[in-house]
């Protein structure tokens, strides 16, 4: 095929197009004019001006994780790449597939402390699953195409292309996806079948399995998650999902002990720790979700099944560790476990389920809604019920009322759910709900959020009004950051350092500022008109909850205790101080 | 080997010869907190563009198989070997020791370079610049051996090292 000779720009976005990439997130300066005057020039590709660039990532992650696509990003050199950053270590670790082009000073001033030079490749090694500088035309195509390629397979991430002005303006030529392949860069996707069969063996002689799965399931795709639940079924055995797996598997299946972890339920968390043989499917260990390791599941043999290697034996040691993605790995395990025709015995699996039930019973996640204050978990159920019938989207920033929409808000299915599990990134509700919006422009697209959260992007209302987004922002306003207030409570005797919302804006007069409508509710007997009217308004809403302001997210492990020393709120009266000096040093 | 204890691994990983590669790899070490007790690197093919580093490192067997790990999904690495695991290796590190010193010290310094196969490189009435190649330990001993004798300056190139036999990497 003879080569295309285009400029810089037409190649950048000839590879877009090709890609399949449909919006770019991004915010233009200096270095990337060239980029952005071809973008004017065409139409195959829309540019979503967001109002900060960290925001541009956080949308593009939004976009990524509810369509399975790759999320892609537009920002100028200096501190538009530096402003990325926080963005790209949270898709980094969350392992969100996320291609970000940064402009970059021409090659010559390279080095030379020019204006708006950063040294963007060295600044976002660290948090980039991999990182190009592109200082030869001739590679320009070939880089573009690779960065997707590696975006998007294996174990996903951001990629970075650092684009000097020069490459953007000079020739370059073009080649097509099709001929391009990476010389080393090949992510094992079938897992050794031997070791498969060894860890249904094992778990087939099982009295009381579990299987722990995380956001892996849910990057394999839709067919992982089908694959997940006919596992999961024809073995009967129970299922906990981890924060960043919510959705991977339908929350009001029997099946289903909830999310596990830190704030996970009691009943996932005691399985954990009394179960024989765990599978983690897709899952890392994290700290969250272990507790101390030292007491983590002792008597349990554990399989994991990872598409990345060094995620395997990282923290916890396990017994059998499968590289391999998770798709393809649980098709191997259906079809081994149906041809050889194995099964749980059946009297040890009633007796696991009834001990199981027993947790249950505890009603870990209950809680009384009185008349006269709102309690934060009702506003999640009552617009996870008023929402039933909509196809609903829902984001979240960082802190308790995360992990009370995590806790209250039934996830069915995979890609339904955004919000920043390894970072715990403050501000990336409102821009991850509006990459939502973009990608599904007819759902119903809801971004839980506090009163501190939504301070750091406050200024993407600009662009949800700019392109008509209908985002439904429910700010749980507690009036403090309130998983801060928690921890000074249980963990610096109820020292509230810093931890109050002084002179927090008024919602409803921003939200007309910003050009939509704002809400406000205090009144346990206002809430679902409040929601409803809400859910009905053509067009962006903050709706502003005055909540208890002294509720704590319960159940907890506190940090440095194990799984089966979880605090239930309602048993301790919640909020008694923990006497931990091990878990002060811990986060 | 014990959870906990503590080995000495040199692991040689292959990469494409890129910029920004060696940054890579050092700062997967200085992030994750690992130890770097020496390393070398080098182009080994030109052709290919490939180089080769060398690196020395020590951990639990839990953080050996990370390091391994992590530096496999580099991107632009193609080959990760421990060569510690994969059987016996040859290991060589060079070194250039400036001695200054007159008289006795002089001779004696001489002598124990003689004994240890290292040659004089460079030499002036006061001063002698030895070469000497050998395992790290090895040069150790010789550098322990000229303290005494005026030894003034050291430079060493860290580990290169390659496994017995016919296995390759």
């Amino acid at each position: 095929m003879a080569e295309r000779i285009l400029n810089g720009s037409e190649v950048v976005l000839q590879a877009l197009a090709d890609q399949g990439v449909e919006v770019v997130f991004g915010y233009p300066g200096g270095a990337v004019l060239p980029l952005y005057d071809e973008i004017f020039k065409q139409n195959r590709i829309r540019h979503v001006l967001v109002r900060h660039e960290q925001a541009a990532v956080h949308a593009a992650e939004g976009y990524a994780r509810s369509t399975g696509k790759v999320g892609v990003v537009l920002v100028t050199s200096g501190p538009g790449a530096t402003n990325a950053v926080t963005g790209l270590t949270d898709a980094l670790m969350d392992s969100i597939p996320v291609v970000c082009l940064t402009g970059q000073v021409p090659t010559h001033l390279i080095g030379n402390d020019a204006f708006q030079e950063a040294d963007t490749t060295g600044i976002t090694r660290p948090c980039t699953k991999h990182n190009y500088l592109v200082k030869d035309s001739d590679k320009l195509a070939r880089t573009m195409h690779e960065a997707f390629h590696v975006a998007s397979s294996g174990r996903p991430g951001p990629v970075v292309i650092d684009l000097p002005k020069d490459i953007l303006v000079g020739k370059a030529p073009y080649l097509e996806p099709s001929q391009v392949q990476h010389r080393t860069y090949n992510p094992v996707v079938k897992g050794d079948r031997g070791q498969i069969e060894e860890a249904l063996e094992m778990l087939a002689s099982a009295e009381k399995p579990i299987l722990y799965c995380g956001g892996g399931v849910i990057n394999s795709g839709q067919q992982a998650c089908k694959l997940l639940a006919e596992f999961t079924r024809i073995t009967g055995i129970p299922i906990t999902l981890t924060l960043m797996g919510l959705g991977a598997y339908p929350a009001s299946d029997k099946q289903h002990l909830g999310m596990l972890g830190m704030h996970g339920t009691y009943e996932a968390n005691m399985a954990m720790h009394d179960c024989d043989v765990m599978f983690a499917i897709g899952a890392r260990f994290d700290d969250r979700v272990t507790g101390n390791l030292d007491f983590f599941s002792p008597g349990s043999q554990k399989v994991q099944i990872d598409i990345d290697q060094s995620s395997i034996n990282k923290n916890v040691p396990v017994d059998i560790g499968i590289v391999g993605d998770v798709g393809h790995v649980l098709e191997d395990m259906i079809k081994i476990w149906k041809a050889k025709q194995y099964k749980i015995d059946a009297n040890a699996l009633d007796g696991w389920w009834k001990e199981i039930e027993g947790w249950r019973e505890k009603r870990c996640l209950s809680y009384k809604q009185p008349k006269d204050v709102i309690k934060p978990q009702h506003v999640i159920r009552r617009v996870h019920e008023l929402t039933r019938d909509r196809k609903t989207y829902i984001t979240t920033d960082v802190g308790q009322h995360q992990m009370w929409a995590a806790q209250h808000f039934g996830f069915e299915h995979p890609y339904e759910w955004m919000t920043s599990g390894g970072l715990g990134t403050m501000g990336y509700g409102m821009p991850a709900a509006l990459g939502v919006q973009v990608a599904h422009p007819d759902a119903t697209v809801v971004c839980f959020t506090g009163d501190a959260s939504i301070m750091m992007n406050i200024q993407e209302c600009s662009t949800l009004t700019q392109y008509r987004l209908p985002v439904k922002t429910v700010i749980l306003n507690n009036r403090y950051m309130g998983m801060v207030r928690q921890w000074q409570q249980l963990l610096h005797g109820s020292r509230y350092s810093e931890s109050y919302s002084e002179s927090l804006p008024d919602f409803v007069k921003l939200s007309e500022a910003f050009g939509f409508t704002g809400l406000t509710c205090s009144n346990p007997a206002d809430l679902d008109d409040a929601i409803k009217q809400m859910l009905e308004i053509d067009g962006p809403v903050i709706l502003d909850v005055a909540v208890d302001d002294k509720e704590n997210c319960y159940p907890m492990i506190p940090s440095g205790k194990p799984h089966n020393e979880m605090l239930l709120g309602q048993e301790t009266n919640g909020d008694e101080a923990i006497d931990s000096d091990e878990g002060m040093v811990l986060v | 080997m014990k959870e906990t204890e503590i080995s000495k691994h040199t692991i040689s990983v292959l990469v494409d010869n890129e910029s920004g590669v060696l940054a890579r790899v050092i700062g997967l070490f200085s992030g994750r907190g690992y130890n770097i007790e020496s390393l070398t690197v080098a182009e080994v093919d030109a052709n290919s563009h490939q180089s080769r580093i060398t690196v020395v490192t020590s951990g639990t067997p839990m953080v050996i198989e990370q390091i391994k790990a992590q530096l496999s999904r580099l991107v632009p690495v193609h080959k990760v070997s421990d060569l510690t695991l994969a059987g016996p290796s040859v290991e060589r590190e060079l070194a250039l020791i400036k001695v200054i010193a007159t008289g006795e010290r002089r001779v004696e310094s001489l002598r124990i370079a003689d004994i240890f196969k290292a040659r004089a490189v460079d030499a002036t009435n006061n001063s002698f610049v030895y070469e000497i190649i050998g395992n790290p330990e090895k040069i150790d001993a010789f550098i322990k051996l000229m303290e005494p004798l005026g030894l003034s300056e050291i430079s060493r190139t860290g580990v290169a090292a390659i496994s017995r036999g016919t296995l390759t990497m």
